[in-house]
């Protein structure tokens, strides 16, 4: 994938994607400390917030050290607040919605972790 | 040097400025107790757990330093969560240690094991699980860093009792954690900024604890003397402005004068600063000063169009910006707007109250009877709203209250932490007689102690808010917010160890006097009129220019 490809924008352009109750659908790619807690922590934000979760995609990368998640959720108007909220996690080192990508990710795990 | 996790642990602490620590020794950390009681940290055996926290709280928040506690597992830190959800949603920098079981028993359901790093993660900032001592010499520094930093709040460390006795060589101590200095607003932002105020006819400065957290009090006055700027504050924000000054609207929202609340409603500009928009300050949202334009400050950027959408807005420390800021605006003197304000503070004082027994006469004549550079802690309800309203809060972290867990039982151990931060400083508690009880079992640590607090219980018999909204929202149709067992508090003081006095309805200005001047601790158990009600109050989904504002008016 191309980075120059991301919007981190809350309303960019969408591709046809996922369609769940009438709303895209988009992918939030977080890099993350690897850690034990560190998914709990990530689902944890969503469930006390509210926030959907349509889908998580987590492997480690970089020997370990992190790793990488790919999160489907809801492209609605709170998709700005989730980004500033996963931003502020100690454990998450970066955020990047990717609008260029939509579920079918989920089919080509492989290739995905070789980028990442 | 060497180390056991223990020893290394209070070593960091002291490292941290350190001196004080609050809490209960159990199973689980035993072995941090006997490292504790061979160092020169002074420890506070609170009573139950969750004091332990409101006691760092009380130092935290009467001071602007982090402060730390300490806790056994299961039952101990479960009993600590409801002090550091409270320290979450008011953004106080503690740091709390529970012990954990063993490493090898994490996950059997070994005795006194909980999750308490799961439970921990939706009620502090960060939190970490300890698997070796050697990480302390990172984790300790960081999770102090993480508290001060940014948006302040808790911080948790779990630390299974192996860590603890496990022997570690060190080479060299790290740099104790420091606050980072937060982001810095873009210089065109902020000129936009003094732009749009210089355009603004009938601005009002919003402001709130996070104004108190980057200690830019002086700013913000400065602000509002140079362009003729009202201000109006959260609860968490009341001191940042003198009461007297002309400036000064007080305390916005469901509880707040008629005054400020039009005030805020007439508005064309809104100058928010270090706040979030709660729901107790704005009402109804889509009600909320809807004909301004909304400047927002503040330093977490997740707080900036989460309730509302700013005109301009940015995630950055406020004391640097307003200084900057403030050398870009335009005085003014908005006489035509000062006047419009000061009309409607001279039209709409709180409910004038009538009768001798009122509870906000008596927090006045508490006030009076108080050294001008007390601390005061206030519980929550009534007496909470009555003292918001009527004490005059002069200075930032003397007025200390539970704004956003609106916890029950935080006054007396918040007090006792207030203390004794601020040694020589008079500390004052308003709490009521259904708050007291919550955490009543402190009384023995003042008495052992003896720290120099004055309890004023405001008794009217009930849970005097729950039971105000079973009159006005629920048909008087009274469940459970009276109490029928009415404890005599002045004995129970007694028993203690502590003086306790009983006061008449009357609040006979010279009973009062005589009780407030002995020296030391004392409990004062105060009559207060069990039907009276907090007015204004701001009905549930209603705008706050649609208060009812006495008894029998409404709108």
């Amino acid at each position: 994938m191309n980075p120059e490809h991301s919007n981190e924008g809350a309303n960019g352009d969408r591709r046809d994607g996922e369609q769940t109750n009438g709303l895209p659908n988009t992918i939030v790619k977080l890099m993350v400390r690897n850690h034990p807690g560190a998914m709990s922590h990530i689902t944890g934000l969503f469930s006390r917030r509210g926030f959907n979760l349509e889908g998580i995609l987590c492997a480690p990368v970089d020997g370990g050290a992190d790793s990488a998640m790919y999160l489907v959720v809801r492209n609605d108007e709170r998709l700005e607040q989730i980004v500033k909220q996963l931003r502020k996690l100690y454990d998450v080192k970066s955020v990047v919605v990717q609008d260029d990508l939509d579920h079918t990710v989920f089919n080509r795990i492989e290739e995905l972790l070789s980028e990442a | 040097m060497q180390f056991t996790g223990s020893s290394l642990l209070i070593e960091l602490l002291k490292r941290q400025g350190i001196r004080i620590v609050a809490g209960i020794p159990g199973g689980a950390n035993l072995p941090l107790y006997d490292a504790l009681g061979q160092s020169d940290l002074r420890h506070i055996l609170v009573r139950h757990e969750q004091a332990g926290g409101f006691l760092a709280q009380g130092m935290a928040r009467s001071t602007g330093s982090a402060a730390a506690c300490l806790a056994t597992s299961g039952p101990g830190a479960v009993n600590l969560l409801t002090a550091i959800a409270d320290a979450k949603l008011d953004s106080v920098p503690v740091v709390a240690v529970t012990g954990q079981v063993p490493s090898g028993l994490i996950g059997t359901d070994a005795f006194q094991e909980v999750d308490t790093y799961g439970m921990s993660i939706p009620v502090t900032k960060h939190n970490f699980l300890v698997r070796s001592a050697p990480e302390l010499l990172e984790v300790v520094p960081e999770a102090f860093r993480l508290a001060l930093s940014g948006r302040q709040g808790p911080v948790l460390i779990d630390m299974p009792k192996d860590v603890q006795q496990a022997r570690v060589e060190v080479d060299s101590l790290p740099q104790p954690g420091a606050a980072d200095s937060g982001p810095d607003a873009d210089g065109a932002v902020l000129a936009s900024m003094a732009r749009l105020i210089a355009s603004s006819e009938r601005p009002v400065l919003y402001v709130g604890g996070g104004v108190i957290a980057s200690n830019a009090e002086e700013e913000v006055r400065a602000l509002s003397a140079a362009c003729g700027i009202p201000v109006v504050c959260t609860l968490m924000g009341l001191g940042i402005m003198a009461p007297d000054d002309p400036l000064s609207l007080g305390m916005l929202g469901m509880h707040g004068s008629r005054a400020t609340n039009v005030a805020v409603d007439r508005a064309d500009l809104l100058i928010a600063l270090g706040v979030r928009f709660d729901d107790r300050a704005t009402g109804s949202v889509a009600g909320f000063a809807p004909r301004a334009k909304v400047i927002h400050l503040d330093i977490d950027e997740a707080e900036i169009g989460k309730i509302r959408r700013p005109e301009i807005s940015a995630g950055c420390d406020i004391k640097r910006a307003l200084r900057r800021l403030n050398r870009m605006v335009a005085k003014a003197g908005r006489a035509g707007w000062r006047a419009e304000t000061g009309a409607l503070r001279a039209e709409h004082p709180f409910s004038v109250p009538l009768v001798e027994s009122h509870p906000g006469l008596l927090v006045q004549r508490l006030a009076a009877l108080t050294p001008e550079n007390a601390i005061v802690t206030v519980d929550v309800g009534q007496h909470q709203m009555w003292a918001a309203q009527w004490w005059p809060v002069r200075r930032t972290r003397t007025f200390l209250t539970s704004g956003g867990l609106g916890t029950m039982g935080f006054s007396v151990p918040a007090a006792m932490g207030a203390a004794l931060a601020n040694p020589g400083t008079p500390v004052i508690v308003l709490t009521g007689d259904g708050s007291l009880l919550i955490n009543i079992q402190e009384l023995a640590t003042i008495a052992e102690n003896n720290l120099d607090i004055k309890i004023c219980v405001f008794n009217n018999g009930h849970l005097g808010l729950v039971r105000q909204q079973q009159e006005l929202f629920y048909g008087e149709r009274y469940v459970a917010s009276r109490f029928e067992a009415r404890p005599d508090f002045a004995a129970i003081a007694r028993g203690f160890g502590i003086p306790g006095c009983t006061i008449g309805i009357q609040h006979d200005e010279e009973a009062l006097r005589r009780a407030l001047s002995i020296k030391g601790p004392v409990l004062l158990d105060i009559a207060v009129p069990e039907m009276e009600n907090v007015y204004p109050m701001v009905p549930p989904g209603k705008s706050n220019v649609e208060a009812i504002w006495s008894h029998r008016s409404t709108g």
